[in-house]
């Protein structure tokens, strides 16, 4: 470090000219703007408002529309991100030998991720509408239609659109932490007379662990973005069941409801934060606890 | 692991791809169903969206999807892309701004990821966290304030208040800072040796190291800005501004009968460019996945 000091141009400034563009554009974009929001839930106006505490979140946490999205929202990401993590990580050790068409079936299952979700909405539309190819089917079998947008199955819905298009993002992610496993652990513990369950158990899914730290993280994040298949398929006002978060915050916007837009803003960043933060640190954990 | 005889193999990837060949019926459909007549469609798709009923009298009618059109017709087409307009207004809008965002945070991202990766300062990997964090937040959080910010720089209703803030996602720091951190320590510290300052470090030798990082950001920035929906929703209320993904949102309800025809070409260039840029594709997702 010290010879920072002696030369005249050394990393530390280096490090400042690098990062000049990119750190002016993110603070003027991102950081500022979230700083300023915070200080918005705090007052009752926008800019220039008079402090008032925790007014706007005690309006938030006690509106019914607030209430209903945050609770469909943890109700979306309880149910869909453990069902996607299950089902890519068993697609994932299906893939992870050598099967005819191996290359392919990859491929297959990971373009659904590249295809824009505005360019297949309209066979999402009419596979789930009312008079809708479904429903022909239940018809067929015997079995009553039932409304997929407009009740509580709509979640459901969601939930298969979700796992349709990340799916494949997480059986890369397990396929390359599944190749990065020694293949000697495996030897070893055929060895000592393990069965295939017995190897998943306590070498798959042991040195598995780091990645899906990761995998957790990012599919909560990723579903978040199923706003857009919701806000495609069912507009600005879908049916209640999933009427989430990121629709409810637009709809604050288009409705000017500035103050609770920041706090809701807020509580969702903190949320975030604390979750990333929980999972980082295990990962320190595990990490260490395996060394 | 490869331990299985063949049939069971066999039957494994059977099944896989038949799992695999249902996962693609969107795909698949949007395309054939794009070369019927709009009659056909009209005829085949006219009752989607209305409430029939058995119970209030109605007849039970449903609505099939088809896989191979009756009539082999390339009228959709000829109805997006030389009757109306719109469609290729909006597709330029589409590409006018996603090029710029992807180059632009390719250029500033693999400078700033330079020194995260390859430059010791203090407070690195704090401010570091800090990017990552920001990556995780969906659109929605920064709202208010980023439109208080458009707003006061006088781009709202512009193209710039979506392309800006689209330059300085986190996300290609983030990634290419994964990249550079795998060059070897030794490269820079010999090339200092030889007296070559930082700009010439970051040009000839970590910025030709992360070209497949750059191919790999480059492809995952297109596939996911091009699908945006949430910007311009908020920021370009002006209809002849707005992307593709803005139109066929109101064409599939309005005119579902060139509906098939503008997703085709709409999805077209992301699946040509992930059939020809698969491994970066996926070697991006790989990137993203490290450990911080």
């Amino acid at each position: 470090m010290s010879r920072l000091r002696i030369r005249p141009f050394g990393e530390g400034t280096a490090a400042l000219l690098f990062l000049a563009p990119s750190a002016i554009g993110f603070s003027v974009f991102y950081l500022i703007p979230f700083a300023l929001g915070v200080l918005e839930s705090f007052t009752d106006r926008t800019l220039g408002g008079s402090f008032v505490g925790l007014a706007n979140y005690k309006a938030l946490l006690a509106s019914g529309s607030f209430r209903k999205a945050a609770a469909n929202t943890l109700l979306f990401t309880g149910i869909s991100v453990p069902l996607l993590i299950v089902l890519s990580l068993l697609l994932a050790l299906l893939l992870n030998r050598s099967l005819p068409l191996r290359k392919w079936l990859q491929s297959a299952f990971t373009l659904p991720l590249v295809v824009p979700v505005a360019s297949v909405v309209t066979v999402w539309q009419i596979f789930f509408d009312w008079n809708g190819t479904l429903n022909e089917w239940l018809h067929r079998a015997g079995a009553e239609r039932i409304d997929w947008m407009q009740s509580d199955w709509s979640m459901g819905v969601l939930v298969l659109l979700y796992i349709w298009k990340n799916i494949g993002y997480d059986m890369i992610l397990f396929l390359a932490a599944l190749q990065s496993i020694p293949k000697d652990y495996y030897e070893t513990a055929r060895i000592e007379g393990a069965g295939a369950l017995r190897q998943l158990r306590h070498v798959t899914l042991v040195y598995l662990t780091p990645a899906m730290f990761f995998v957790v993280l990012i599919s909560i994040v990723n579903s978040f973005k199923v706003f857009r298949e919701t806000y495609l398929l069912a507009g600005d006002y879908p049916y209640d069941r999933i009427y989430m978060m990121q629709h409810y915050m637009n709809n604050l916007f288009f409705s000017l409801d500035i103050q609770k837009l920041t706090s809701a803003a807020t509580l969702m960043v903190g949320c975030i934060v604390v979750l990333a933060a929980g999972l980082l640190a295990f990962e320190r954990r595990f990490r260490e606890s395996m060394e | 692991m490869n331990r299985m005889r063949w049939l069971p193999r066999l039957a494994l990837a059977l099944i896989l791809a038949a799992t695999a060949a249902v996962m693609a019926v969107p795909v698949v459909l949007t395309f054939t169903n794009s070369l019927m007549t709009d009659r056909e469609i009209g005829f085949d798709y006219g009752l989607i969206g209305q409430m029939t009923d058995a119970a209030s009298g109605g007849k039970d009618a449903f609505v099939q999807l088809k896989i191979i059109p009756d009539w082999l017709s390339f009228g959709q087409y000829r109805q997006v892309l030389v009757q109306s307009p719109k469609f290729l207004r909006m597709f330029w809008n589409s590409a006018a701004m996603v090029a710029p965002i992807v180059a632009g945070q390719a250029a500033v991202a693999s400078l700033a990821a330079y020194a995260f990766a390859m430059l010791r300062f203090p407070g690195r990997d704090k401010l570091f966290l800090l990017y990552l964090m920001t990556m995780l937040m969906p659109f929605q959080v920064t709202l208010v304030p980023n439109y208080m910010v458009v707003d006061a720089l006088g781009l709202m209703n512009k193209e710039a208040a979506i392309v800006l803030p689209g330059i300085f996602g986190a996300f290609g720091v983030f990634m290419l800072r994964q990249f550079m951190s795998h060059v070897p320590r030794a490269y820079a510290e010999a090339a200092k040796i030889d007296g070559a300052g930082q700009p010439t470090i970051f040009l000839r030798i970590a910025l030709p190291l992360a070209k497949p990082g750059l191919a790999a950001l480059t492809v995952l920035l297109f596939v996911d800005n091009w699908n945006m929906i949430e910007q311009p929703l908020v920021f370009l209320q002006d209809s002849f501004k707005q992307p593709l993904s803005l139109y066929l949102a109101q064409i599939n309800q309005e005119a579902r009968g060139v509906g098939f025809a503008a997703s085709t070409l709409y999805m077209a260039p992301m699946i040509l460019l992930y059939s020809y840029a698969e491994s970066y594709f996926v070697e991006g997702v790989q990137l993203s996945g490290l450990k911080a």
